[in-house]
């Protein structure tokens, strides 16, 4: 290293800069606090402080900001769903989507590629045009396709994926996009922080205090906070926290698993899905192609990744791509779905006053993170469900009443 | 490539199995209450802990209890599936749903 650029690093003048600022105690009371300092939590501190004005605000994570599901999703960012609670919802998470770099004068690499869903059979036809007519009432650009147009847009598929499962068309999608999703958590992060609110990594909630069937506290490895409002966005860790003040629901979790391969000259421009054969792929800015497929077949809560995962996933990237054979996998990695029963999530008030869910985000949350932290912000400022997220509450179960969403979730289910 | 030791046919790679989810016992219909049906359809006890649950050996079409430790992934101890109605499955985690 240069002499220069050493002195440089080691003067006090120049100190690196921080994206948030560190807490060496946590105060006593907050009018807010928020458990996970993923893209959800930090989003809601971000809109709480710039929007609602609430900004004696604290995001904990027990890990590191970002270390969940935020880092560990394979960025794809769609809003062709199949409910129409579903696709307002997700549209507006779109629409926050496209100018969120400016907000927040971060790149984001939001890129905006088209997204297909692949259809190898006449039923799957029949759903990507179902989608394609429920997208389109709500002003969302989807469009079932044939197979001419699929191959123009991806020259070098094979269209009969290896001769079992033939492409009849797809649900083309031309907003999909992909971003780099460490970015958006330290985006909402660093806005959030410069608004007030206080970021505490490495301090796991222990309990949380009830009175009278309202939150008054929590406690946490670094010590006691009293409040009156606490936000519950933790993913896969959510059972956890809710054993802790009582609340059951029909959350379940199962591992996903991820794997990027080595980075390759650009050729793959659109972002593919095949439910058939539970594959998602797209190509990076860096180059990698990131690759994602079902959830794993049975409850774990440890993010362990399999051989089983890249051997089933590479013999179905093979089917598509056969040039694919000499390609490496550079990593794999796992993060923990909080997985519900209509594949949609659970969002908003709860029995116990003051203690707020944004949960069961399975495998679908990250395209979500702008409109989750808006529309949390909203009902944890108001007290009020954000009528966007009406079709996503908790007590949706025991009436019978589900959103359901397995249609366009996800692969393989 | 994980391994499950079936009662019936020894230890097999996993992905001979299908999981058959946590063993629950449903409330009467006839007594029970909206709420207690309600939360017996949907509700599920997700956090991790020594669970026992259905699994089925594929091939042979052998269904079995496992008591798992769903947060290491540590098989505890197989049952047949007699036990279940044995009333033999007796270390329970307490949840109660």
């Amino acid at each position: 290293m240069p002499h220069r650029l050493l002195r440089f690093g080691l003067s006090r003048k120049h100190p690196e800069p921080r994206m948030f600022a560190r807490h060496d105690a946590l105060r006593p009371a907050y009018d807010v606090v928020i458990i996970g300092a993923g893209g959800h939590g930090l989003a809601a501190a971000y809109y709480l402080a710039r929007d609602h004005g609430i900004r004696n605000v604290a995001v904990l994570d027990k890990g590191y900001l970002g270390g969940g599901n935020t880092g560990r999703n394979t960025t794809i960012i769609r809003s062709n769903y199949l409910t129409p609670e579903g696709v307002k919802f997700y549209d507006d998470s779109v629409r926050l989507w496209q100018d969120l770099a400016a907000d927040f004068d971060l790149n984001l690499f939001y890129s905006t590629r088209g997204h297909y869903t692949l259809a190898h059979t006449d039923a799957a036809m029949r759903t990507m045009r179902w989608r394609a007519e429920v997208n389109k009432h709500f002003g969302v650009r989807s469009e079932a396709v044939d197979a001419a147009f699929v191959k123009r847009g991806i020259p070098s598929i094979d269209m009969s994926c290896g001769g079992h499962a033939p492409i009849l068309g797809a649900l083309f999608h031309e907003p999909g996009a992909i971003a780099r999703h460490d970015a958006v958590a330290w985006g909402y992060g660093r806005g959030a922080d410069r608004r007030g609110v206080e970021i505490h990594q490495q301090t796991e909630v222990t309990g949380i205090r009830l009175r009278g069937g309202r939150v008054v506290g929590v406690d946490t490895t670094r010590g006691s906070i009293a409040t009156s409002k606490v936000l519950c966005a933790v993913a896969g860790f959510t059972p956890r926290i809710l054993d802790m003040v009582d609340l059951h629901t029909p959350i379940y979790v199962h591992p996903l698993q991820a794997m990027v391969s080595e980075p390759l000259k650009p050729w793959l421009d659109p972002i593919i899905v095949s439910g058939s054969l539970h594959v998602y792929v797209s190509q990076t800015a860096r180059g990698e192609l990131v690759m994602g497929a079902s959830l794993d077949p049975y409850e774990l809560h440890a993010t362990r990744p399999t051989l089983d995962f890249v051997e089933g996933l590479a013999a179905h990237m093979l089917d598509m791509f056969p040039f694919l054979s000499e390609v490496k996998v550079n990593r794999q990695w796992a993060g923990l779905a909080d997985m519900t029963p209509d594949f949609a999530p659970i969002m908003g008030l709860t029995p116990i006053e003051g203690f707020f869910l944004d949960a069961g985000w399975g495998t679908w949350g990250f395209k979500a993170t702008p409109v989750c932290g808006k529309t949390m912000s909203h009902t944890v400022a108001t007290g009020r469900n954000h009528p966007l997220i009406e079709g996503f509450a908790f007590d949706r179960f025991a009436r019978y009443r589900l959103t359901g969403e397995k249609g366009a979730a996800s692969v393989g289910h | 490539m994980k391994i499950l030791v079936c009662p019936l046919n020894g230890p097999r790679p996993v992905t001979e199995f299908a999981y058959g989810g946590e063993i629950r016992h449903s409330p009467d219909p006839a007594t029970c209450s909206d709420a207690e049906w309600s939360s017996y359809v949907f509700n599920r006890s997700g956090s991790p802990g020594a669970k026992y649950e259905w699994w089925c050996h594929i091939a042979s079409g052998f269904w079995f209890v496992v008591l798992r430790d769903t947060l290491r992934d540590e098989v505890i101890a197989t049952f047949p599936a007699e036990a279940v109605r044995q009333g033999l499955l007796t270390e329970t985690r307490g949840a109660g749903r």
